[in-house]
């Protein structure tokens, strides 16, 4: 009897093709999601060779604008998360904005 | 220029594990919510959520496959879609593409009869039990791997897919004798 019921199923649980038009939208929405963050990156280690006291900024936009461009192209997240990501991404920029201010004192001494 | 290249590799690797992984995770979405607008919604997120973690993720895998990483994500993703929404899995696996397909023989109806019945009583199993079985089947994962995403150990895993075939068994003889 068992050997039956794993045969059916498998003839139940048939893998489940994802719809075109979902595979298109997160490809897209992936894509974009990852060209961002790569201009975001590139553009914080410009500024990152230029004055090692901003290091802290850019690596918080770089999370920012990766996040926030998921939020965005990833459609359908739910507003809550974005919301609840924001406040965690809101926190994480301003304790590195403030170790980027510290040692800006420090170095002006 | 480092950071960069780490990102476009980064970024490759996920690219990959998406392409081998959207069927995958679309399958369980569907069969663990039951239809497919919030298969699709699942899944979405299951892949964003995935992208935000997917460095760390590929650090600690250590080379193991992270197909049960991915479906660990859905799986706790749609657990929180249930608790947000205060309500129960409606999954109408008769919908399964399967039970779509035209038969024409009476052995055929027959057989889908059977399917039918087999999926009713998947739908009735305890949630553990199910997901295990959703794995194993639609999916094909091993022992190792559903235990690595449902958080088990190997033993554990044989014995809940042990008992939910059982339990399936079980519930098929009742209903044929009635």
């Amino acid at each position: 009897m068992s050997d039956r019921v794993e045969q059916l199923l498998r003839s139940a649980l048939v893998p489940i093709e994802p719809p075109e038009a979902l595979s298109d939208r997160l490809e897209r929405g992936l894509s974009e999601l990852t060209e961002v963050a790569a201009a975001e990156l590139a553009d914080w280690e410009l500024s990152a060779m230029r004055d090692p006291r901003n290091w802290g900024r850019p690596v918080a936009a770089v999370v920012v604008g990766s996040v926030a461009a998921g939020g965005l192209v990833l459609v359908r997240a739910r507003q809550q998360q974005k919301k609840r990501n924001a406040t965690g991404l809101q926190a994480l920029e301003k304790s590195i904005r403030g170790v980027a201010d510290d040692i800006e004192k420090r170095l002006k001494r | 220029m480092a950071a960069t290249a780490d990102k476009e590799r980064l970024d490759r690797d996920f690219s990959e594990l998406y392409r081998a992984h959207l069927r995958d995770v679309y399958s369980y979405a569907y069969y663990r919510v039951g239809n497919h607008h919030d298969a699709e919604d699942l899944t979405e997120q299951t892949f964003l959520q995935a992208y935000r973690h997917f460095e760390r993720a590929q650090r600690e895998s250590d080379g193991r496959p992270l197909r049960p990483w991915l479906i660990r994500i859905a799986h706790n993703l749609a657990a929180n879609f249930y608790r947000d929404r205060s309500r129960r899995p409606m999954t109408q696996l008769e919908d399964a593409s399967v039970l779509h397909e035209p038969h024409g023989t009476e052995q055929l109806v027959e057989e889908r009869e059977e399917v039918k019945e087999v999926l009713e009583g998947v739908s009735k199993l305890p949630d553990d039990r199910r997901e295990a079985l959703i794995m194993r089947f639609a999916l094909g994962m091993d022992n190792r791997e559903i235990a690595r995403a449902l958080g088990r150990s190997e033993g554990a895993t044989k014995v809940l897919i042990h008992r939910a075939i059982k339990q399936l068994e079980d519930s098929i003889r009742e209903d044929s004798d009635e």
